[in-house]
């Protein structure tokens, strides 16, 4: 399967560098994407904005924990929206819902950092229990985990509510703005979104990163280096997940609502494909690939329905569009950008070169 | 800090072998690859081990880095039992490694191997703070890049090297932090003959209280680095001595010289 070898593009410890060197080092396209996003509330309407930009980055958010562990780890955990989803859950549990009962209406800033401990807390056990595996068996553990969760959380109705979960969990209202609103909603999702993308970029540079890439390329070796290979697989574990939970977060305040649905094994799939479509070479991976997926998923149905097929087979768009990019390009789309751009780059040197040859005959 | 020697392994150390191996057997189902080896090597010595393919040299190595665990038998560096230590707790003791076949990270650039040499016998394993570039083991990592001619090629990835280079590579990484001991399995494999004269010269212009021993098959290179000779047999030890008596030793000469002509 192309998720079997990731390689993705090494980052080399650099320097410290001052802000413009800092705003040269990224292309043009990185800050036109930042404008873009920022300015994107007076763009787009509301269903845009939440529906389709806030929720892609939120899937965006848990793909890019697959990522980082895909990528720069070598290890394929499906057990990062079962984090995600336990962080939901906690959230709806320790703080308000429709579900008077069970909810313990903690306060949002005493409910949201014990779910993010216990999220990672949980994320971090999962990793500790499969690290010592590699390749399918790690896939198969995790779904194990996974699907142990969703099973828990569909029969207990004690603390998970079985079936139907919890509803009416509303984000909360501070620093007199309520974050439920559209505009706000989508710069809480913004900058939880960057931070987290900041964090990989940066964290793939450090010495930690650098480690975690090698124990990627050659575990045996790193242990030869004096590196302790399972504990930094852990690590990267715990640094995922941390990222996942705060997406679980944004997650239940998006939906207003959680229930085993949301950890079933079908979202936890769709997170796989995210990544694997938007590629697992950089970080930046995982949001194109969530972009594309919420693009489709939404807009399926009218394009079926338009060619005069039945709107329901929405999956089968989806299907078809993660077969043809696994194909044609193993590191997804991002893969298929830089494949571009590098071929580009290729004839324009190309080109130059006739030129000086061209120039240099009389 | 369990990255250094204990106490304990420190007050040994003035008075006991780099390396002692007390009977130690290794079984892969019913082949025994190592069988009863008894070794002790000086701090600072340097020898070689030598045997036909299948020896069980390799094996040896692997036992002794803990790759892997002997069957039975006793391990220990610098006075200090390690036997039951996994591999990065007896490389934080001053232990290293090279591979017979080039084992790096070819992913990432030659400095960036280096570095990460340097850092796994370091403490801050995990930091999450960049380096800077006058950093002490950045520095490091520049210097022993130099010592092994790479100076030149140290950005590209490793991946594109050619073989030579990467030899030279794995040198460099047994080389960092502060070594006590090194296990060199076969450097001068399928090095051309300058190649192996540079390495020659690296081995023989290592400080004195590094010991080591190598592997080697091209007896021009083992036997000029070395003051001390192993020779091994189907697992098992079959002579030791000086260099210059085993090459002459007639049994050596017809098991293993005259094997590997005929």
């Amino acid at each position: 399967m192309a998720i079997a070898d990731p390689r993705p593009v090494i980052d080399v410890p650099r320097p410290r560098e001052s802000l413009s060197e800092l705003l040269a080092r990224q292309g043009t396209g990185f800050w036109v994407v930042v404008v873009l996003l920022l300015v994107m509330p007076a763009l787009a309407n509301p269903f845009w904005l939440v529906q389709i930009v806030a929720y892609a980055m939120i899937l965006g958010m848990i793909a890019l924990s697959l990522m980082f562990l895909g990528g720069y780890g070598g290890i394929v955990s499906l057990v990062q929206m079962t984090v995600a989803a336990f962080a939901a859950y906690l959230v709806a549990i320790l703080g308000d819902s429709a579900i008077t009962q069970i909810s313990m209406k903690w306060p949002w800033w005493m409910a949201v950092p014990v779910a993010v401990v216990l999220a990672t807390a949980f994320g971090t056990l999962s990793g500790a229990l499969s690290v010592r595996t590699e390749g399918i068996y790690t896939i198969m553990i995790t779904l194990a985990i996974a699907s142990a969760f969703y099973y828990l959380c569909l029969q207990n109705y004690t603390i998970f509510n079985g079936f139907s979960g919890f509803n009416g969990v509303l984000p909360p209202v501070f620093l007199g703005v309520n974050w439920g609103e559209s505009i706000p909603f989508y710069y809480l999702a913004l900058v939880c979104t960057a931070l987290s993308y900041w964090a990989v970029v940066y964290c793939a540079r450090a010495p930690f990163g650098l480690a975690l890439q090698g124990t990627r390329d050659n575990p045996r070796r790193m242990a030869a280096l004096g590196f302790d290979v399972v504990a930094h697989r852990i690590a990267a574990y715990a640094f995922a997940s941390v990222i996942a939970a705060f997406a679980g977060v944004l997650l239940v305040w998006y939906q207003r609502q959680v229930s085993p649905g949301t950890a079933g094994i079908g979202p936890v799939v769709d997170i796989l494909i995210i990544a694997v479509v938007g590629g697992l070479s950089r970080p930046i991976g995982p949001f194109v690939g969530a972009l594309v997926y919420v693009v489709l998923r939404t807009f399926s149905l009218d394009l079926l329905t338009a060619a005069g097929l039945d709107g329901r087979r929405y999956q089968l768009v989806i299907g078809a569009g993660f077969l043809a990019i696994v194909l044609f390009s193993p590191d997804g789309l991002v893969g298929i950008w830089q494949r571009l751009r590098e071929r580009h780059r290729r004839s324009r040197e190309a080109k130059a070169a006739e030129m000086r040859i061209g120039g240099g005959e009389p | 800090m369990s990255a250094l020697p204990t106490r304990d392994g420190l007050a040994a150390a003035g008075s006991a072998n780099a390396l002692e191996l007390r009977g130690v057997s290794r079984l892969f189902g019913a082949l025994a690859a190592l069988s009863d080896i008894t070794l002790s090597v000086r701090p600072g010595e340097r020898r070689a081990v030598l045997g036909s393919n299948g020896a069980g040299k390799t094996t040896l190595f692997n036992c002794i880095t803990g790759d892997f665990a002997p069957s039975s038998g006793v391990i220990r560096f610098f006075g200090e039992d390690v036997t039951a230590f996994p591999p990065q707790e007896r490389i934080r003791r001053g232990l290293r490694r090279t591979y017979q076949i080039s084992s790096l990270f070819t992913g990432l650039s030659v400095i960036d191997n280096v570095y990460l040499a340097c850092r796994g016998v370091s403490r801050n394993r995990f930091s999450l703070r960049r380096p800077r570039r006058d950093d002490t083991l950045s520095h490091a990592a520049q210097s022993l890049v130099d010592a092994v001619h790479l100076t030149a090629v140290k950005d590209r990835l490793v991946g594109e090297l050619a073989y030579g280079q990467q030899r030279q590579l794995e040198i460099a990484l047994a080389l960092s932090g502060a070594p006590r001991f090194i296990l060199f399995d076969e450097p001068a494999a399928g090095l051309s003959p300058t190649e192996r004269r540079d390495l020659v010269h690296i081995l023989t212009s290592l400080p004195a209280h590094i010991g080591y021993i190598i592997i080697e098959h091209d007896m021009d290179v083992a036997l000029r680095v070395v003051e001390s000779v192993t020779m091994m047999h189907n697992g098992r030890i079959f002579k030791e001595g000086p260099p210059a008596e085993i090459e002459s030793d007639p049994e050596v000469q017809e098991l293993y010289l005259g094997g590997a002509h005929g």
